[in-house]
């Protein structure tokens, strides 16, 4: 998997290492004034609450994927997590589990206990890949095939529909004006980018990533690190899964979380931080997911079908990470 | 060092015969018709597309690469091949594996010049054939023409038996002769096992890659022109998932996703051996002692796949406690 850098490089001129360092703001930078050229009413509170609140999802997986990737792992079970979560959540607040008559005390255990168990299949995970030494790509392929047919078995792949206000706060609901995801949104990155950065948890994550062998030798508990990573990874996911039902008024196991990995990666990649690990940056994972998210509205907002904003997110991703690479070679 | 790597391979690869052979014995003594020609030549039938795409996937991944791309390319080939099978049979037939080529062409491309690592550059171009398929069809599935022999390819019988398998066997018996008797076969595996290594020994790196990512490709388009043949309509959000379900029948099959062991018999038992866990569940199904719905199969197929990832694990590392013995 490691097969991207290459030593035999020719050193490049340093605006390269200037476009790595920048490269994902200026583009996010460049999108919005392109914006504010051709879109209509792209300057609008409207324009900026539609955006936050598609991107915040993706936002608060790809963080927990930036951790994971930090290590030099990948999570492919995230969408089956979110779908996992979010099948479960609605089975408890509508009382087909426990019959709790409190709404509150119903909203609150739902919540609860869905994020809990998308961590513990998270740390699952992370014990594969911890205790079996199983490549992280097949560890979580495991979930990621079984983990959405686990949400379809639940459900037996209906609908489930519902209207409880006190749950769809966290998707719907506003406090100061800002809708309430984009505020869990914002607490997830800062807390994250906090903790890689000032903890020693995080400086052991991003060790791990750089040089297992020698983190081991250096004493950093590995393989506690990697399951509390892909733990979060898991909570994180069940987060996401809750805000994505929350917003639609339903559950429907088959497509909550559908191609979120893919999405994640995207963003974390876009962002700058390295697949192979040892290096990660939050806030790069956020302007890339921002960007991604622009992209798309840009192109929806002027009449360019869905179909043709994936090809140009491809087009993107590669530019993206070529900058990057280029930069990093000279 | 590959013939040694090459020997743990093969350890693997036995694991999965002999799962399969007592799956299919569960089967058969289980069931009535389980062994009947019908179903036997069902299995097969439905199966060809994947076992195609796992084969290139099996390439890819020897190199120590992946191609997450397959499963839209698959569905834009499908797309192309209807449009064009209303020309013919042999029109379809390449104007879909002509669409997988440059799929793959691309990821070699990118891969190779842009120095890209797979699982990125491999994943932009699933978004991109997959944009594309639906482009191509306008959102809906396009209906092959049955005025040609087009159907043959996925539908048809030769000698007996389904023309897609038959096409899945031919491809396989390339794929092995190219891996145990070529020297292509052997610079995949040195690629896979030591990248480095293998330029400085001189053996063309950056061709072996092109040319497998391309073949990769094909193959994935190939697949593609079966399943429209098959169903009877291009389908541009079919093949969803093939990548992963590519993935998991490779490594079942023994391949390390590190590279540098492969096996192309190990990996058909491993689509053999995923796609009769299906069959078993329908069978199961019929003889009404249970009842669960197709929802289960992803559940069984993933439970299935951590057992034999357990076994592998637990396999390995017995294999790293005595290195000396297997080394021949």
């Amino acid at each position: 998997m490691a097969a991207g850098s290459r030593p035999s490089q020719k050193p490049d001129r340093p605006i390269y290492a200037f476009l790595d360092r920048y490269a994902t703001l200026i583009v996010l930078v460049l999108l919005i004034l392109l914006n504010i050229a051709i879109t209509p009413n792209f300057l609008s509170v409207q324009t900026l609450n539609v955006n936050l609140t598609q991107v915040c999802t993706i936002v608060i997986v790809a963080v927990g994927m930036t951790l994971v990737i930090a290590t030099g792992g990948i999570d492919l079970s995230v969408g089956s997590l979110m779908a996992i979560a979010g099948a479960l959540a609605p089975m408890i607040f509508m009382g087909k589990i426990f019959g709790i008559e409190h709404v509150g005390l119903a909203v609150g255990l739902a919540i609860i206990l869905s994020v809990a168990v998308a961590g513990a299949l998270g740390a699952f995970n992370g014990w594969l890949v911890a205790t079996f030494h199983i490549q992280p790509i097949v560890a979580t392929l495991v979930l990621f095939i079984a983990g959405r047919g686990i949400a379809q078995v639940m459900t037996n792949g209906n609908l489930q529909v519902f209207s409880v206000p006190e749950f769809q706060f966290i998707g719907l609901g506003r406090i100061l004006g800002l809708p309430f995801q984009v505020i869990i949104m914002a607490v997830v990155v800062v807390w994250a980018a906090w903790m890689l950065r000032r903890t020693v948890f995080g400086r052991q994550i991003l060790a791990i990533g750089g040089n297992e062998k020698a983190a081991e030798l250096a004493g950093v508990p590995v393989g506690r690190v990697k399951i509390a990573v892909y733990a979060i990874s898991g909570l994180l996911a069940g987060i996401a899964g809750l805000i994505v039902i929350a917003i639609n008024s339903a559950s429907d196991a088959n497509l909550v979380g559908l191609g979120m990995e893919l999405d994640a990666i995207a963003a974390v990649a876009v962002g700058g931080t390295l697949l192979s690990g040892g290096r990660a940056s939050i806030w790069g994972t956020l302007l890339g997911a921002l960007t991604i998210q622009i992209v798309r509205y840009t192109l929806l907002a002027n009449g360019v079908p869905d179909a043709a904003a994936m090809v140009v997110k491809a087009a993107i991703i590669i530019a993206a990470v070529w900058i990057q690479r280029k930069a990093r070679a000279s | 060092m590959i013939g040694m790597a090459g020997n743990r391979g093969l350890m693997g690869s036995y694991g999965v015969v002999v799962a399969l052979m007592l799956v299919i014995l569960f089967g058969w003594l289980r069931y009535d018709n389980f062994l009947s020609p019908f179903n036997v030549m069902s299995v097969l039938r439905y199966n060809s597309m994947f076992a195609l795409v796992a084969l290139g996937m099996c390439f890819v991944i020897m190199t120590e690469g992946i191609d997450l791309s397959v499963g839209a390319n698959a569905a834009m080939s499908s797309v192309v091949a209807a449009h064009a099978s209303h020309y013919g049979l042999v029109p379809g037939l390449a104007a879909g594996v002509g669409a997988g080529l440059v799929v793959g062409l691309l990821n070699g491309l990118i891969v190779t010049r842009l120095k890209i690592m797979p699982f990125i550059a491999t994943l932009a171009t699933m978004l991109a054939a997959g944009g594309m398929a639906l482009l191509l069809s306008g959102n809906q599935s396009i209906p092959v023409s049955y005025a040609t022999s087009f159907t043959w390819l996925g539908q048809g019988n030769l000698f007996g038996l389904p023309v897609p398998a038959l096409i899945a066997a031919v491809a396989y018996v390339i794929g092995s002769v190219i891996l145990n008797r070529t020297s292509a076969g052997r610079t995949v595996l040195a690629i896979g096992g030591n990248e480095e290594a293998t330029r400085m020994m001189g053996l063309p790196v950056e061709r072996t890659l092109m040319v497998t990512y391309i073949a990769c490709g094909g193959l994935a388009g190939l697949a593609g022109v079966i399943l429209a043949a098959q169903f009877g309509a291009g389908q541009p959000i079919e093949g969803k998932g093939w990548e992963l379900f590519a993935i998991a029948s490779v490594v079942v099959g023994g391949t390390l996703l590190t590279g540098g062991v492969g096996s192309v018999g190990a990996t058909l038992a491993g689509v053999l051996l995923l796609g009769v866990l299906f069959t078993i569940l329908n069978f199961e199904n019929g003889k009404g002692w249970i009842s669960l719905s197709a929802y289960w199969q992803s559940v069984i197929r993933g439970f299935f796949l951590l057992v034999v990832v357990l076994f592998q694990a637990r396999l390995a590392r017995k294999h790293a406690a005595q290195p000396a013995v297997s080394a021949t």
